[in-house]
């Protein structure tokens, strides 16, 4: 009786491990498929950015008050820990994060290899190929006539990146709203030798992995903190009653080299 | 009774051979002349039928585009003026309201690199989304367009006849529009028949082609009489910058597209902003008018002199030659006319 006590408990300590084991041994499979979710949580220094009603702070301590932040996230990559890097289909990797509408700023990417992600890579912004592209490739988020309406030059043919909009009281008065608005429509990938704003993103997940598994019912996800007063400080702190409007113009470098800087890693998590 | 017979044989044969001339008459598609350059339009993924032209044609000439249904492309790209806007220094568009620049010649669209005196737009099917948005022009949202064809039963059709299904969409407007305005070909021109040997120029057209392979051939070069590059000729500045806007170089301040010549005697009035309106006016801005500004193109300031040497003899003998780019087969053309 006891003997036998032993035996299964003995038993069950084996496959217990064994299950234990097969879970890591051959836990990673790139043929095997899964997902991560990338999370974009706008913010406006350490606040949670709300649109039209909260004032922040810049770093020349003038008021801004945030009416609409949009950017383009192009080109995704995820560099796995071995080194390797895995790209996103091209064609599948455009997207456009808005403030002002809560699911465009989760993205969910599907059919990832099984992997420990490490790091992300993107365009901020919609890369030069894509936007000489003919009429017919740019759909969804792309389509100058619907999804891309808001984010489109069509006199100077091209995406704008990244768009932010408001007031401060710093703000020169537009007599015939009588508001003071900023607006920075940030664009320009580089035709003809103009002005190139498009930037690469890397964000390491600091030292944790993202790990995706064919099996997991939830996905890892990575969240990302976007501070939209970077667009403004930075490298160049942008002056309202200097600069109030910045559009298609050779300043726009200023801003873009700000914004590149405004990702930072919230967290990863796995479970 | 023979006689009888032999008339109707004569009737019948005749009947054929309008019924012959009918069949020749069917469309013909888009076909670059063969002494024209490759186009630089990209044909593969639109190619030209005759659905998809008709429709195009029909979006070409309707109201609807603009937000009161007043304002069509062809108000101000009218078929007799070479799809220029005759007599217009600068255009009117809704309400009345004045656009900033003179509408240019729609024509060998197929072989413009660049749309707009500035050159902003670099495909021809990403512009037309400009003049129907532009609120000094058509200033009606794609939406609300879409919404007028989709309810217009014949456009559903028409849509259908072109590109295979009912969907109505901005994209497939604007590939119609291309076909339509890459089907105006021009190359029947007096110059065109003289270059196949059926026609001669008279001894001052022969003379003012001369003059002008010397003195305007350098920008106005080649079968299209346009090397398609974007210079400062010399005009009295204003505050349009032109392609500078666009390239944000300071040497592209004040530089605008070099138009092409055919049919520019149709063309009136002349430069971006359509400051001059006769043809007489802008050789003497050439000869006598250039402006030393800092971007002005060096063609125009050799050997230290500004402009380009004129007499009023040449100047003649070259708006001689310039008329004979007038294709007026072309303007003429039902295919192409409201």
């Amino acid at each position: 009786m006891n003997r036998f006590a032993l035996l299964t408990v003995f038993i069950v300590a084996i496959l217990l491990t064994a299950c234990k084991k097969e879970a890591t041994t051959t836990e990673i499979d790139p043929n095997r498929k899964g997902s991560i979710m990338l999370y974009f949580d706008n913010r406006a220094g350490a606040q949670d950015l709300v649109l039209n009603s909260s004032s922040y702070q810049t770093a020349l301590g003038q008021d801004l008050t945030v009416s609409k932040f949009n950017y383009y996230i192009s080109n995704i990559k995820l560099v796995n820990k071995d080194g390797s890097t895995y790209t996103y289909p091209k064609d599948d990797s455009y997207f456009l994060i808005q403030e002002s509408d809560a699911s465009s700023q989760s993205i969910k990417l599907s059919n990832v290899p099984e992997g420990d992600y490490s790091d992300i890579v993107f365009t901020l912004g919609v890369d030069s190929i894509k936007s000489v592209s003919k009429i017919a490739e740019r759909t969804g988020v792309l389509d100058p006539s619907a999804g891309a309406a808001d984010m489109y030059w069509g006199w100077n043919s091209g995406y704008i990146f990244l768009k932010m909009e408001g007031s401060s009281s710093f703000a020169p008065l537009d007599s015939t709203t009588m508001q003071r608005p900023v607006e920075y429509h940030i664009g320009l990938f580089g035709l003809n030798g103009a002005t190139n704003n498009l930037k690469t993103i890397t964000i390491p997940f600091n030292g944790v992995y993202a790990s995706v598994r064919q099996a997991k019912t939830n996905a890892p996800e990575a969240h990302f903190f976007v501070d939209v007063l970077k667009v403004v400080n930075g490298s160049s702190n942008i002056d309202f009653s200097v600069e109030p409007s910045v559009l298609s113009d050779k300043n726009s470098v200023n801003l873009a080299n700000n914004y590149r800087e405004m990702f930072s890693l919230d967290h990863v998590h796995n479970e | 009774m023979k006689k009888y017979s032999y008339i109707l044989f004569l009737f019948f044969v005749l009947l054929a051979a309008c019924k012959k001339e009918e069949k020749k008459a069917t469309f013909e598609g888009f076909k670059a002349p063969s002494n024209f350059p490759t186009p630089t339009y990209d044909f593969s993924g639109n190619p030209v039928t005759e659905a998809g032209f008709t429709l195009g044609k029909k979006l070409f000439y309707d109201g609807r585009l603009s937000r009161d249904g007043t304002v069509s492309c062809g108000t101000c790209h009218i078929s007799f003026s070479a799809f220029s806007h005759f007599g217009h220094s600068v255009s009117h568009g809704i309400d009345g309201k004045l656009g900033s620049r003179n509408a240019p010649a729609v024509q060998n669209m197929a072989w413009e690199p660049f749309f707009f005196w500035d050159g902003g737009v670099f495909n021809l099917d990403l512009f037309s989304i400009n003049p129907i948005q532009n609120h000094l022009e058509m200033d009606e949202t794609i939406p609300n367009v879409i919404a007028k064809l989709k309810a217009d039963a014949e456009y559903v059709k028409q849509f259908k006849a072109a590109f295979g299904t009912e969907d109505v969409t901005a994209t497939r407007m604007y590939l119609a529009l291309s076909q339509f305005m890459c089907m105006l070909v021009t190359n029947n021109s007096k110059y065109d028949q003289v270059l196949n040997g059926t026609a001669s120029f008279t001894t001052q057209e022969n003379a003012g082609k001369q003059l002008f392979e010397q003195k305007c051939a350098s920008c106005h070069s080649g079968i299209l009489f346009t090397d398609h590059a974007f210079k400062n000729n010399g005009l009295s500045l204003t505050n349009d910058i032109g392609r500078g806007r666009i390239t944000l170089n300071t040497n592209d301040d004040h530089c605008f597209k070099v138009p092409s010549l055919r049919n520019i005697a149709k063309t009136t009035p002349y430069m971006h902003d359509g400051r001059f309106s006769t043809l007489e006016q802008v050789l003497n801005h050439y000869a006598s008018g250039v402006q030393n500004t800092p971007t002005l193109d060096t063609l125009l300031k050799q050997n230290g002199q500004l402009g380009i040497p004129l007499t009023n003899d040449e100047k003649a003998n070259i708006i001689l030659f310039l008329n004979t780019l007038t294709d007026e087969t072309f303007i003429k053309n039902p295919l192409f006319a409201e």
